[in-house]
C-alpha cells in the first residue's frame, strides 16, 4: 500500500507540493485566516444593547464611532507610543550584550551568557508582570531603592507599562542582534580598523548598517507583543487604557466595536511587516 | 576586533546592567517565595519555607499543570506535523506563492495575540457554534506553534542540501524509505529543538488562551491569573513560579545544545537563535 | 534540484480567496444565539439532584472555606444534598453575563443591570416559587419587582440587598467625608489625586447621576438609570473630570483590597464586603456609620440581588435546592453578616438566628444588625437606587429618548481615556 501511495506520488511534483501544503495551508488559511477575515466582517455588524445578540446588517457605525469619538485614537497612540517607545529601549539595551557575546566574549563564556539569556523566558510571563506589580507597588521594592536617595517609584502607569514592556521582551531582541552580529565576519571589522578606522567608526558605519535589519527583526515581535498585551496594562496601569485592553472588554458584550477597534493593530502590524522585509528583516526571522 | 580597555569595560558594563535589570525581578519572586509575612511589604518580614509544602498538595495547581502539560503536547504534536510538512514543501520545491507560504506561516505570531483570541474565538461560538473547551485551546496553540517549528525546520533543510535525498532516490528507494532512512535523521534534531520550543511556547502561553477556554478549565497560566490577587494563595503562586523557573534550566539546556550545531553555520544560528527567541509568549 | 522545479501548478492566490469567501458564507449562516423574550415554563417540580452544581456568585456569597478558613455554608450544602459545588466569583455584572451566556452555568447571583439582560437574551427560565419554600418568608417588598419579574413572569428568588459604600484611610483622609462630593467633586477629589478608587463599569455613571440629581436639580434627574441626552452628557462630563484623578479602576475585589493596603488607594467606593476584610486585617479604614445609614448625603447606588437560573441547566434540580438553601433563615444570617448586606429572608433576623450565625463566623454577637442595615424598612431603600439595566424606554412620558447600555458602555471606554 505505502509502494502504491509512493508511485502515485512519484514524478509528480505539483502532487507532491499540493499533499505537503494541504494540511499546513488548510490550518492557517481555512481556520486563522479565515477567522480574521469573518473577525474584519463582524466589525460591520451591530449588537442588540439588551439581549446581546449580533444583528448582522451591515452598518459602518462601529468605525465611524472609533474615528469620532476621540478615546479611541488616544488609545490608539498611547499604544503605539508605548511599543515604539518598549521598542527603543530594549534595542539600546540589547545591542551591548549582543556585541559583547558576538564578538568579544570566549566561546565558554558566550554559552553561559546565551543560557543566562534564554533562562527567563521560560518563567511565566505572567509571573514576570506580577514581580514587577510587587515591585512598583507603594513601599515596595523599588519605592525603598529609591525613597534613601529621596526619589519615587513612578508607581503604576504608562511609565509602569513602559518598562515591564521592555523588560519583557527585552530577550527577543538580544537573540536576533546577537545572530546578525554573529554574521559579521571579522574579517570585516579588521579591515575597516585597518583602514584606519577607529573603533567607534567602524561600529557607526560597518557593524550598525550590518546589523540594522536584525534590529528590526527583532523589533518585530518587541513592537507586536506591546502593542496587543491587555494582561500588563491591567496588572501595572489599571487606570488607563491601551489597545489590548478596550478589545478584551469589548468582546464579549460589544464584539462588532471589538472587532472594528482590532482592525487598527492588524493594518498597523501589517504595515510595519511590510516595512520590515524591505528593510532585509525577513532574512533574520 | 582591537578595542581599548575602556571600551571593554564599558561594554562589560552594559551587559552586567542588561543582566542585572532581567534577573533582579525573577530573584525578588523567589525572595517572597519564602514570605512569611502577608502582605507584599519589602523587605518580607520573615522566611519560611511552608510554602513550598503547601503549593505541592494544592489541587487546584496540579490539576492546572496537567492540563497545561496535555495541552502543550497535543498542540507540539500537530505543530510538528503541520510545520515539517510546510518547512518541505517551502525548502525543497519551487513554486508559485512560496514566500508567501513563509509570510503566512509568521502572522500569527506577527499579529498581536489579543486580535488572534478575538478572532479564533468569535470563530469557535458564533460561527462554528461550538463550546470552548481544551481543545479550541489546543487550536489556538497549535497555530501559533506550528512557525516556531517551521523556522526550526526548514534552516537544518536549508542546510543539508537535497543532494542526499536525490542520491536515496537513484539508489532505488521509494519516497517512504528516503524519509524514513535519509531525512527523517538528518533533521530530528531540529524537530526535538522545534518541539521542546513549541510546548514552551504553549504552556506559557495565556493572552490567547484566555479567549479560547472553557469556563470550567484552567492551564496552569490561567490558574496563576485567577490567583494572582489572592492573599492566601499568592505565596503558592510564588512557588510555582520558582519551581518551573529551577525546572525550565533542563529544556534550555537541551534545546541550547541541539541547535549548538546550527549557531556554527551563520544562516542556521540566526534562524535557530531567533526561533528560540520566536515569543515564548504571545 | 531540476528535478524538484515544479510547475508552477498551484494557485495559492486564489485558494485564499475562495476559502475568504467560503468563511464569509458560513459567518453568515452562523448559528445564531437563543432567541430572546422567552415563554419558556419553569419547572414544575424538583427531582433528585443531578451531584454536581456550577454557579456564578457575586464575592461573599457562596463562601466554601477556601477563601477564608471556617467561612463555609456550601459544604453542608454539598453534604445535605448531595450536589458538588463549584462556584465562580463574577466581578462585574458584565462578566456574569458573558459567562451565563456560555451556557456551561446552572445559575447566577444577578443584580438588575445584569437581570433585563439575561431574560431578554433568553439565557435564563423563569422560576417557580412554589418549588422554593423558603421564599414566602422573603420580604415583600423584595417580591415582584421590575428587577426580577418580567411581563408578570417571576425569574428569580431574591437573595439581599445592600448599598455601594464609600470607604476612606482614616489615616490618609481627613476629614472624614460625609457626602461623595469627595471623589465627585473635583475640587475636593484633586486632594486625593492618583488614589481615588472607582469601580471599573458603565453602571457607575449611575452614581455620576445620582450625585447630579442632589447638587444640580435643575437637571431634573429623577432616576440615575433613565437618561436623557442632556442628563447623560452632564453625568458623562463629571466622571470625564474626575478621572485625572483616579489611580484605581477596580473590578477585582481582590485587588481593590489590596490597593487600600497598600496605600495606593486611599477613598473610592467599594463594596461591604472588601471593607470588613481591610478591618480584620488591621488597616485602618472608616465608611459612613449607622447613624445615616452606611449612607453618604446624596444617597447610593446599589444592588438587590437574585438567584437566577439557567434556560438549560444541566443541574436544574441542584439549582432549585441551592435557591433554597441559600435563602433559608440561618444561612442568609451568615451571608448577611459576612458580606455586609441586608437580607431577603425575614427570619434571617430572629434573634437567635443571628446570634447562631455570630458564632458561626467567629464574630462578636451583633443582634442590631437588621436594624442596622435598614432590612425591614421599605422607605430606606428608596434612597437606594438598585442597579439595573439602562434602556432607551425611559419607562415615563420621555417616551424612547433614554440612553440604553450600549451608549453607557460606549461612555465608559470614552471617560476612562
Amino acid at each position: 500500500m505505502g509502494r502504491r501511495l509512493a508511485d502515485l506520488f512519484h514524478g509528480r511534483t505539483s502532487l507532491q507540493v499540493g499533499g505537503l501544503l494541504a494540511g499546513p495551508m488548510g490550518w492557517l488559511v481555512i481556520l486563522y485566516l479565515g477567522s480574521l477575515v469573518v473577525l474584519l466582517v463582524a466589525s460591520f455588524w451591530s449588537v442588540n444593547a439588551v439581549s446581546g445578540e449580533l444583528q448582522k446588517t451591515f452598518t459602518t457605525d462601529n468605525y465611524h464611532e472609533l474615528l469620532n469619538q476621540s478615546v479611541y485614537k488616544t488609545v490608539a497612540f498611547r499604544t503605539v507610543r508605548i511599543a515604539a517607545l518598549a521598542t527603543l529601549t530594549d534595542a539600546l539595551l540589547a545591542f551591548p550584550i549582543a556585541f559583547y557575546m558576538a564578538k568579544i566574549a570566549s566561546p565558554r563564556v558566550k554559552g553561559l551568557l546565551l543560557v543566562a539569556i534564554l533562562m527567563p523566558l521560560w518563567s511565566f510571563y505572567l509571573v514576570k508582570v506580577y514581580a514587577w506589580q510587587t515591585m512598583l507597588a507603594s513601599g515596595g521594592v523599588i519605592d525603598w531603592a529609591l525613597n534613601p536617595i529621596g526619589l519615587n517609584g513612578p508607581g503604576y502607569g504608562s511609565t509602569a507599562v513602559w518598562l515591564v514592556e521592555s523588560y519583557l521582551w527585552l530577550p527577543y531582541m538580544i537573540l536576533p542582534i546577537y545572530a546578525g552580529l554573529e554574521r559579521i565576519p571579522d574579517s570585516m571589522l579588521s579591515a575597516s580598523e585597518d583602514l584606519g578606522g577607529k573603533p567607534w567608526t567602524t561600529f557607526r558605519r560597518v557593524v550598525l548598517p550590518l546589523a540594522f535589519p536584525a534590529v528590526v527583526a527583532g523589533s518585530i515581535f518587541t513592537f507586536s507583543l506591546t502593542l496587543g498585551d491587555y494582561i500588563t496594562p491591567q496588572l501595572v496601569s489599571p487606570d488607563t487604557q491601551f489597545i489590548g485592553n478596550v478589545i478584551y472588554s469589548n468582546h464579549t458584550n460589544n464584539l462588532p466595536l471589538a472587532s472594528a477597534f482590532a482592525v487598527v493593530p492588524i493594518i498597523v502590524m501589517v504595515i510595519y511587516l511590510g516595512i520590515a522585509r524591505r528593510l532585509g528583516a525577513f532574512e533574520h526571522l | 576586533m582591537r578595542l581599548s580597555p575602556a571600551t571593554r569595560n564599558l561594554l562589560r558594563g552594559g551587559v552586567a546592567i542588561t543582566l542585572a535589570f532581567i534577573y533582579i525581578p525573577l530573584i525578588v519572586i523567589a525572595i517572597y517565595a519564602f514570605n512569611g509575612g502577608n502582605s507584599l511589604a519589602w523587605p518580607p518580614p520573615s522566611l519560611t519555607t511552608e510554602w513550598f509544602g503547601k503549593a505541592i498538595d494544592n489541587t487546584g495547581a496540579r490539576d492546572a499543570l496537567w492540563t497545561s502539560i496535555k495541552v502543550g503536547a497535543v498542540a507540539t504534536g500537530i505543530a510538528l506535523l503541520l510545520g515539517t510538512l510546510a518547512s518541505f514543501a517551502v525548502a525543497r520545491y519551487r513554486f508559485f506563492g512560496r514566500e508567501a507560504i513563509s509570510f503566512l506561516v509568521v502572522l500569527p505570531i506577527a499579529l498581536p495575540g489579543v486580535v488572534t483570541g478575538v478572532a479564533l474565538s468569535n470563530t469557535f461560538t458564533q460561527v462554528l457554534g461550538v463550546d470552548l473547551s481544551l481543545f479550541t485551546v489546543i487550536i489556538g496553540h497549535a497555530t501559533f506553534c506550528i512557525v516556531v517549528v517551521y523556522n526550526n525546520v526548514i534552516a537544518r533543510l536549508r542546510r543539508v542540501s537535497g543532494n542526499l535525498e536525490e542520491a536515496s532516490a537513484d539508489l532505488g528507494a521509494h519516497t517512504w524509505q528516503t524519509l524514513r532512512f535519509v531525512t527523517l535523521p538528518n533533521i530530528q534534531t531540529a524537530l526535538v529543538a522545534g518541539g521542546l520550543l513549541a510546548f514552551a511556547l504553549s504552556f506559557d502561553e495565556i493572552i490567547v488562551t484566555n479567549f479560547t477556554i472553557g469556563a470550567g478549565e484552567q492551564t496552569l497560566p490561567i490558574w496563576i491569573f485567577s490567583n494572582l490577587f489572592r492573599p492566601n494563595n499568592l505565596p503558592i503562586v510564588n512557588v510555582v513560579a520558582v519551581i518551573v523557573v529551577l525546572l525550565s534550566i533542563i529544556p534550555v539546556y537541551f534545546a541550547h545544545r541541539l541547535t549548538r550545531e546550527e549557531s556554527i553555520s551563520a544562516r542556521g544560528g540566526g534562524a535557530a537563535a531567533a526561533a528560540e527567541a520566536a515569543v515564548v509568549v504571545n | 534540484m531540476s528535478r524538484l522545479r515544479a510547475h508552477p501548478a498551484w494557485m495559492p492566490a486564489g485558494i485564499v480567496v475562495g476559502l475568504a469567501a467560503i468563511m464569509l458564507v458560513i459567518a453568515g449562516c452562523g448559528s445564531s444565539n437563543n432567541n430572546g423574550g422567552s415563554s419558556t415554563e419553569a419547572q414544575k417540580s424538583i427531582g433528585p439532584g443531578e451531584g454536581k452544581l456550577n454557579i456564578i456568585c457575586w464575592a461573599g456569597y457562596c463562601e466554601d472555606g477556601t477563601i477564608t478558613k471556617g467561612v463555609d455554608w456550601v459544604s453542608p450544602f454539598e453534604q445535605e444534598t448531595g450536589c458538588q459545588v463549584n462556584v465562580k466569583i463574577g466581578d462585574t455584572s458584565d462578566q456574569m453575563v458573558d459567562l451565563m451566556r456560555t451556557g456551561q452555568y446552572d445559575g447566577v447571583s444577578a443584580s438588575g443591570n445584569a437581570t433585563a439582560r439575561l431574560v431578554e437574551g433568553g439565557d435564563v427560565a423563569p422560576v417557580n416559587t412554589d418549588l422554593v419554600p423558603n421564599y414566602k418568608t422573603i420580604f415583600p417588598d423584595l417580591k415582584d419587582q421590575p428587577y426580577n419579574t418580567f411581563d408578570g413572569v417571576n425569574y428569580g428568588i431574591p437573595h439581599g440587598r445592600g448599598a455601594n459604600l464609600l470607604m476612606w484611610r482614616t489615616d490618609k483622609v481627613s476629614p472624614s467625608p460625609t457626602s461623595w462630593s469627595i471623589i465627585l467633586d473635583p475640587n475636593q477629589a484633586k486632594k486625593y489625586s492618583g488614589h481615588i478608587s472607582v469601580y471599573d463599569d458603565p453602571i457607575y455613571i449611575a452614581d455620576a447621576a445620582m450625585y447630579l440629581k442632589a447638587h444640580q436639580p435643575d437637571l431634573g434627574i429623577t432616576d440615575p438609570y433613565e437618561l436623557n441626552d442632556d442628563q447623560f452628557n452632564a453625568a458623562v462630563d463629571l466622571l470625564k473630570k474626575q478621572h485625572p484623578y483616579v489611580g484605581d479602576y477596580w473590578s477585582s475585589y481582590l485587588k481593590q483590597i489590596n490597593l487600600f493596603t497598600s496605600g495606593d488607594d486611599q477613598v473610592g467606593s467599594t463594596w461591604q464586603y472588601q471593607y470588613f476584610t481591610l478591618l480584620a486585617d488591621k488597616v485602618p479604614v472608616a465608611a459612613p456609620g449607622p447613624d445615616t445609614g452606611y449612607v453618604p448625603t446624596e444617597g447610593a447606588t446599589g444592588w438587590s440581588d437574585t438567584w437566577m437560573i439557567a434556560k438549560n441547566a444541566k443541574h436544574p434540580n441542584c439549582m432549585y435546592k441551592w435557591m433554597n438553601y441559600v435563602t433559608s433563615a440561618p444561612v442568609q444570617a451568615q451571608i448577611m453578616q459576612w458580606f455586609g448586606e441586608a437580607p431577603a429572608q425575614s427570619t434571617a433576623c430572629d434573634p437567635a438566628t443571628v446570634e447562631t450565625a455570630d458564632k458561626a463566623l467567629g464574630l462578636p454577637p451583633d443582634p442590631k444588625f437588621c436594624d442596622n442595615y435598614h432590612a425591614a424598612d421599605p422607605a430606606f431603600w428608596k434612597r437606594v437606587y438598585f442597579w439595573k439595566t439602562p434602556l432607551a424606554d425611559c419607562g415615563d412620558d420621555r417616551g424612547n429618548s433614554c440612553k440604553d447600555y450600549n451608549d453607557w458602555v460606549s461612555a465608559w471606554t470614552e471617560i476612562k481615556g
